[in-house]
This record gives C-alpha cells, structure tokens and sequence, in this order.
C-alpha cells in the first residue's frame, strides 16, 4: 500500500518538488527495496521445507550420522516408496482421512450455509440472543468440553469409530457461520427482493443468489474445512484406537516410537501426506484471495 | 396487532428453521458439555469408578497445586510472546504481500505453506531446527560467530523457541491482515498525498488506524489461540525441560487423558476459561484507547 501510493501519477503531487525522473528513479529503489525483503522472508520460509526435502532423499547410513550431514551425497528416492509401504499401513491411513475430510467438510458446509443465512437476512426476536451465544462458543476453550465430550461418546459406545470426528462436523461451526454470515450481510437486497417478486422460496434465493455471491467465502471454508480435518491430530488420537482406524497425521506420529526413527522415510511420507493439500490451495487460493479482495470493498 | 404480524411470526419460523443445525450442535456439543464439566469439577471420577462428589476439593487443590501456577506462567509468557512477535512481524510481511509486485501469488503462497504442513511434521521440523548443536538456527549463528543458545533443551530458551516456530505457521493471520489491507479506500491515500503526507506519514495516519480494528481482531484471536495451544508442544517437549514448557492445555490433556483424573482435569479447564475471559476484557478495555472504528 505504502509503495503504491508513492508511485501514483506525478499529476496528484503537489508542487514542483520532484522532476518525473527522479520521482521514478525512488519509486525503482523502494520497489527493488520490497524485492529483497520479499525474497529474503521467502528463503526464510522456505528453508526448513528444503531440509526436509534433503532429508527425505539421505541414505540410511546418512540419517543416523552424527553430527547430520545437511545434504545427501546421492539422491534415495526410494525413501518413498520405504516410507509408504513400510510396517505401517499409509494406504489404509490415507483412504480413511480422506473418508474423514470429505464427510467432514460436506457436514460443515450444509451445516453453516443455512444459519449463516438465517443470521444474515431473517428477523426473528431470539436472534440477537443465539447470535451472542455463537460468538461465545468461539470464546471457550476447546478443553472444556473435551473431557465431557468424551465422557458422552464412551457412553455411546463411539469410541474407535469415526462418528466422534464426522457427526459434529454436521452441527455447525461457529467460526465459519459467522464468516459466512459477514459476506451474505453485504449482498445487495434488492437482489434479494426482485427474487421474492418473482415468487422464490428461501432455499431458492440462497441457492440461486447467495451462494453464487458468496462463492470465495465457501471456497475460503472449504480450505480451512479441509486442512484442520486432513491434519487433525488431537481428537484423532482421543478417539481412535485400532490401528486400521488411523489417520495420516497420526501415521507420521507412529513413526516416531519406532526403534529407530527413520527420518528420512518419515519426511518422505510427511511431503507425500501435504500434497493433496497444497493441489487444494493451488486451486482454491485464486477463488479465495478475489473473496478476500470482495469483501473488503463490499463491506466498505 | 398489525396486518405485518404473521409475516414476521412465518419469517421467525423459517429463522428458527434455517437456524436449528447449529442450535441443535450448540446443545449437544456446547451448552451440554459445559454443563457437565460445571458439575464435573465438584468431583472426583477415574472413568472407571462411580464418580464421587467433592465439593470445593478440586478448586482448593488448584490454588495449592504450584504445577498449576506454574503452567499458568508458561502459558501467559508463550501467549505474550506469540502474539507480541506474530502481529507485529506478520502485519509487516502483509504489508508487503500487498504491494503490486510481480510474482506476488508465488510469495503469498510461499508464506502460506507452513500452515498447510501437518502438526506432526511441523514438530519434528522444529525439533531439528532447534536442536542446540546441530539445529538449522544454531548453525546459521555459529557462522557468524555467535554461540547458540540451548532452545527447547534449556529451561529458558524453550518457549522463545516454540514462539519462534508459531510465527512460522501464522499464514492465516497473513490472510486477514492482505484482507483488511485490501478495504482501505484508496481515496484516503491520495488525500493524505494531496496534503503533502510523506509514505511515513501516510502510514502512520491512515493504514495503522484503519487497520487497527483488523489487529486488534488478530491480537485477540491470536491471543486465544496460543492460550489453548498446546498439541505441539505435547509431541515435542512433553511439557520438559523440568516444567518449562508445561502449558496449561497441556496440563488438563494430561490430568484427562493420562491421569484419568476428569474431576481435575474440568476444574483446570475452568481455570483456563477464566485466563481466557480476562486477558480478551483487558484487551477490550485498553482497546478503547487506540482502535479506530469508521462507523461507530
């Protein structure tokens, strides 16, 4: 923001302070300037994936040396098939998170759209109450209910089973009503009433003219939906139990109390387990970033 | 009443409607369980034997425990240093991300990644960037001469070890702070230029006020999240060096899920919504003094 208003048009400047030549030389300074700082926070987020790139691809004899040797002589990519189809099912792993993240992600969205548009656009006297009441479940800590949460699902004898982890998931999440809620909040009423004129239902109007509207922010959901469920390690861990049940991030936790840990097989399935969910942010960050861009000149 | 009557009454009806997947989820998973851990931390219960009632005994147990006291401690320095260090540092790679840049997808993504990476992975990631010999961090001092500190093996480099690896995975709070960025009216920039505002000047008087509801928004959030974080510090410190590390959240996941003891493990939790409730009221009341709201 601040560059880009510095490299306006000379015609806003005041006063013949500055030639346009040397207004374009400050601007090239300031923009290579924010080029390197970029470039160095980058390598700096970068760096550990790199490491755990050259670690996935070590011999054996390399990843117990010590002091670590930071780069491999040669390349062992066969680290990942080792990794994969080692003593631990990753296959299994795999097919049941992503069993556990559609069901998931399918019961948020049914479950949030609907409040989220009651919230929005309907009058009714309780509102105000129930809409407090959802912005303080973001407020209590998770733990709270953790304990009497488990104490309910043992008694219901869901213990080492998925529904623990997918029956909530069709009951709401605050967070996500409540961003949903903001972007219906900014979609235009007349759009609304012209529908209404032509002798639209509720579920017609939301389906037919919001959803298309909020589109970025259903993306935006369907991304954090996506990878808290993918990498949800401690619920997985409270309630699953036989080992044909478990999840990915779970998988990697095992490869921890191994007699030796193998780390260069463990990264190899690390990298290998975050993939699905780097294809969904690469597809979904274009939606995404637009919402981002959309809401803030619609909420102005 | 007026002929409006029963078109509200028939649009409360569908409100009710529309509305009921979550009310029903808020009873059973929210407003139930909150309940339960009310009564649950007047007693005693190992899962296994009928539970017995206490009383105030968890409560009194609390205020003796020094464990507790301890991990109230370690949970407030690791909030204050996360929070402190992630909005200030994050605020200003935003502000960079926002710049119209060429390449400027490829960097928001790259500042992105570490909050896709799995929990699990981020752990033992760190564990080896901070190993106090051989850690990526170390490394990079010792090359220019400056001898490392111990990180998670030392009683007082832990939690700045762990604040570290938080500003690293805080790729969300990029996301709202580019967000909030995007709404500033251009407008206001090119009057503050029209009166002579340097960038300096612009950026003190126009992008920190407008954006100050947005931080304030990221330091409370931000605030809660690291108060009731806890799972990686779990898998990598267990709590260790000594009680170093030893967080509140931590502390009730082992009195419930180790110890079994649930009775104190929902007092505990209580002890945190408490913590919770009274670091967002401060915020609140100092936020009075220097968040700026358009509309009021």
């Amino acid at each position: 923001m601040l560059l880009e208003t510095a490299a306006r048009p000379a015609r806003t400047k005041p006063g013949p302070s500055l030639t346009s030549d040397q207004a374009e030389r400050i601007r090239r300074i300031r923009r290579s300037g924010a080029y390197i700082l970029l470039i160095i926070s980058s390598a700096v987020f970068l760096l550990p994936f790199l490491w755990m790139l050259t670690t996935s691809l070590k011999s054996d004899a390399e990843n117990l040396a010590f002091p670590p040797q930071w780069f491999p002589d040669s390349f062992h990519v066969d680290n990942y098939v080792k990794g994969w189809s080692g003593s631990l099912p990753f296959t299994r792993f795999l097919l049941n998170t992503i069993l556990i993240t559609a069901l998931s992600m399918l019961g948020n969205l049914i479950s949030c759209i609907l409040p989220a548009y009651a919230f929005a656009r309907m009058r009714a006297r309780a509102a105000g109450v129930m809409f407090t009441a959802l912005l303080a479940t973001m407020m209590i800590p998770r733990e709270i209910t953790l304990v009497p949460k488990f104490i309910m699902f043992s008694k219901l004898g869901w213990v080492d089973t998925y529904l623990p982890l997918i029956v909530p998931e069709f009951f709401g999440v605050a967070l996500y009503i409540f961003l949903l809620r903001q972007f219906f909040t900014t979609i235009p009423q007349e759009l609304i009433d012209a529908a209404r004129i032509d002798g639209a239902s509720e579920l017609r109007i939301l389906w037919s003219v919001m959803l298309p509207l909020a589109k970025p922010a259903i993306a935006a959901i369907c991304l954090f939906s996506f990878v808290g469920n993918w990498n949800q390690y401690l619920e997985n861990t409270i309630y699953l139990r036989s080992v044909e049940k478990l999840t990915l991030a779970q998988g990697l936790g095992m490869f921890n109390g191994q007699f030796v840990t193998q780390y260069n097989q463990m990264m190899a399935v690390a990298i290998m387990s975050m993939l699905p969910i780097l294809v969904i942010f690469f597809l979904a960050q274009k939606t995404f970033i637009r919402g981002v861009t959309l809401t803030g000149i619609a909420g102005r | 009443m007026t002929a409006v009557s029963p078109l509200a009454r028939r649009e409360a009806r569908r409100f009710h409607l529309f509305v009921s997947p979550w009310l029903i989820g808020f009873v059973l998973f929210s407003a139930g369980p909150i309940l339960a851990a009310v009564v649950l931390s007047f007693m005693q219960w190992n899962l296994l034997q009928t539970p017995t009632w206490v009383g105030f005994g968890n409560y009194v147990r609390m205020f003796h425990d020094p464990e507790f006291w301890e991990s109230i401690e370690n949970t407030v320095q690791y909030g204050l240093g996360s929070v402190a260090l992630g909005v200030t540092f994050t605020f200003l790679l935003a502000l960079l991300l926002n710049q119209p840049l060429r390449f400027q997808g490829l960097f928001r993504t790259v500042m992105y990644l570490p909050s896709v990476v799995s929990g699990l992975a981020t752990a033992l990631l760190w564990l080896n960037i901070l190993h106090p010999d051989y850690g990526l961090i170390n490394k990079v001092l010792a090359s220019v001469g400056v001898q490392g500190p111990g990180w998670l093996a030392s009683q007082e480099w832990a939690i700045p070890g762990l604040v570290l690896m938080s500003v690293w995975g805080a790729g969300n709070t990029i996301v709202i702070y580019l967000a909030g960025l995007q709404g500033i009216p251009k407008t206001l920039y090119e009057a503050a230029e029209i009166d002579g505002a340097g960038w300096w000047r612009r950026f003190w008087s126009v992008t920190v006020p407008m954006m100050s509801p947005v931080i304030f928004f990221n330091v409370v959030t931000g605030f809660i999240a690291a108060l009731q974080s806890y799972v990686l510090i779990l898998v990598m410190t267990e709590g260790g060096p000594g009680n170093a590390t030893m967080v509140l959240g931590l502390y009730i996941y082992r009195h419930a899920f180790v110890y079994f003891d649930m009775g104190y493990a929902a007092t505990l939790s209580w002890a945190m919504f408490v913590l919770v409730i009274v670091v967002t009221a401060i915020q609140f009341s100092l936020a009075r003094r220097w968040v700026h709201y358009e509309f009021k």
